[in-house]
């Protein structure tokens, strides 16, 4: 695996995850995860509630830094940068900056549609006003809101759907040009109808960018992701392509998982 | 097991009984806020049967019990105006960024000293705050300024200022505090720094109800009474100067009904036609910032 052109099995790899542990407190909440993430994949992370997919997930953005008593061992290395954005010494903001997260909940700011979107951008700084409107309207087709709200810009972002303010989301995380986006459940708080618009979504997005995204919902895992891990008390028992993992697990407990036995 | 609802009746007058009682409880608000103004307005009116309307807008001299009296109201509305200013420019900034403070960058247990020492800034008898601006802060200014009197609207505001620190920290940090962490999280993970997810989205989503605090604020600081009346000089003065001493509205009540006044004088209606003034202006504050609250609601 040490393989300096990160290059593994001829594919292009973006992120790394080796041997990583996380601790909440004294709890240890992940153990010994490895896992390798290719660029412009899809990766769903399943498992039961509680067995640490989220929190695996959250490590990749840094988010347990925001409250105290949490700690990160290991590595997870991104790709080309050969950042370890777990490492203490690597500035959260800047893994922010490269891997963007979207919620379980849809949270728009209470603040204009455009503003939403163009938040990330003036956060960074960036002035021209030119450059903005077009990066919004570039994230806000990639979502497939653009026809939807053009006419409504100003308006506030409160106003729009649920399914509408999660697309939302996903463009003001898009605007800024990511190199991974991760998602947290992110169609558990919509509707049958969003949640498929949502699950098309990541399939297109997919083409420009990593995926990573934690499911409860197997036929989900299945329509949009390349690659499972299936994950149970904190450890990831099984990871690989996820035709396979839905047809032909090779270990018992997924088996168990994926046919319902627990869960 | 099947349960049996009690008696209907019985359980029918009980909401009947408890729903009058809330009603109750809600109209006395109502008909104490309407009583307080019918007797202000009531009481105020014989005062424009000496004085008209023209004198008490036109003149800039307020001075209905001298030989030679002015009834101008204006040098009592600049005085409140002048000190509430002031107030406002220590209280709205400082009680803000302590809000921000304590609200987004304060340890839990940071708060929990800071907060009740900060509202015990508000359980201090405004006496004590009046002595205070007048023995101290005053003093304290003439060193640096010895042009200033000894009686003036500048460290009456500042004090004044002080003293209504906690009314803004303490509901605009509640207010902050009420954002859900799903917005924080959500700025964060887009790479924003915590002033910027704080000043840019935390601080605008609680915007309605820091508006509240501000609301009060400028009520608390209109109606203060006991600091202007030792601090600031009782001398009603038409100017907008606040090194000069002058008079509030508050004030020129309480100096005015220390007096022996006949119950008829002029004197005695000015009592009222003052009250009446600062409440409508109380009031012009309040629906203003009702609307600014109105405008800048915002759910999440």
């Amino acid at each position: 695996m040490e393989n300096e052109n990160a290059i593994v099995n001829n594919k292009e790899l973006r992120l790394e995850v080796k041997n990583f542990n996380f601790y909440y407190g004294q709890v240890h909440a992940l153990k010994n995860i490895d896992l390798l993430i290719e660029r412009n994949k899809a990766v769903a992370l399943i498992g039961p509630s509680g067995c640490g997919k989220s929190t695996l997930l959250r490590s990749m953005n840094r988010m347990h830094d925001l409250y105290p008593g949490n700690r990160y061992e290991g590595e997870m290395i991104l790709y080309p940068e050969k950042l370890n954005i777990v490492s203490p010494k690597v500035d959260p903001l800047e893994v922010r900056m490269k891997i963007s997260m979207v919620f379980q909940k849809p949270n728009p700011f209470p603040k204009t549609i455009f503003e939403n979107v163009a938040y990330g951008l003036k956060i960074r700084g960036i002035k021209d006003k030119d450059l903005i409107a077009q990066k919004v309207q570039k994230s806000l087709e990639n979502v497939g809101l653009w026809n939807e709200v053009k006419n409504r810009l100003n308006q506030s972002a409160l106003g729009l759907s649920g399914g509408q303010q999660q697309r939302l989301c996903i463009a003001r995380a898009l605007a800024t040009d990511p190199e991974i986006i991760v998602f947290d459940e992110p169609t558990s708080a919509l509707d049958p109808i969003a949640t498929a618009k949502i699950e098309e979504l990541v399939n297109v997005l997919k083409k420009e960018v990593t995926i990573v995204i934690v499911t409860h919902n197997m036929q989900q895992a299945a329509r949009v992701s390349d690659y499972t891990a299936f994950m149970y008390m904190g450890e990831l028992i099984e990871f690989g392509e996820t035709k396979n993992i839905f047809t032909r697990p090779s270990k018992k407990l997924t088996e168990e998982y994926i046919t319902g036995h627990f869960g | 097991m099947l349960l049996r609802p009690k008696s209907r009746t019985i359980r029918n007058l009980k909401e009947f009984l408890i729903e009058k009682i809330l009603f109750t409880t809600a109209f006395l608000a109502v008909v104490i806020t309407v009583g307080i103004a019918l007797t202000l307005f009531t009481e105020a009116l014989p005062f424009f049967k000496s004085v008209t309307l023209k004198q008490f807008f036109g003149d800039k001299q307020w001075s209905p019990l001298f030989s030679d009296p002015h009834y101008g109201i204006w040098p009592l509305v600049t005085g409140t105006i002048v000190t509430t200013v002031i107030a406002l420019c220590i209280a709205v900034p400082i009680g803000t960024i302590m809000a921000i403070f304590l609200s987004e960058y304060a340890h839990p247990k940071v708060r929990e000293v800071i907060k009740p020492l900060l509202e015990l800034l508000a359980a201090i008898p405004t006496v004590v705050y009046g002595y205070f601006a007048l023995l101290f802060v005053t003093p304290l200014m003439q060193k640096f300024y010895p042009e200033l009197s000894g009686f003036n609207m500048l460290g009456a505001g500042v004090v004044m200022g002080v003293m209504i620190i906690p009314y803004v920290s303490s509901l605009s940090e509640d207010a902050m505090r009420a954002v859900p962490m799903a917005l924080r999280e959500g700025s964060l993970a887009i790479g924003a720094t915590k002033l910027q997810t704080s000043t840019q989205v935390v601080f605008p989503s609680a915007f309605s109800g820091i508006t509240s605090a501000y609301i009060l604020a400028i009520s608390r600081a209109i109606g203060e009474t006991m600091v202007v009346t030792i601090a600031a000089g009782m001398q009603p003065d038409f100017t907008l100067n606040p090194i000069r001493p002058a008079e509030t509205m508050t004030a020129y009540i309480v100096q005015v009904s220390m007096g022996d006044l006949p119950h008829d004088s002029i004197g005695y209606k000015s009592i009222f036609v003052v009250g009446a003034c600062l409440f409508l202006m109380t009031l012009f504050f309040n629906i203003l910032g009702q609307l600014a609250r109105k405008k800048f609601w915002k759910a999440y």
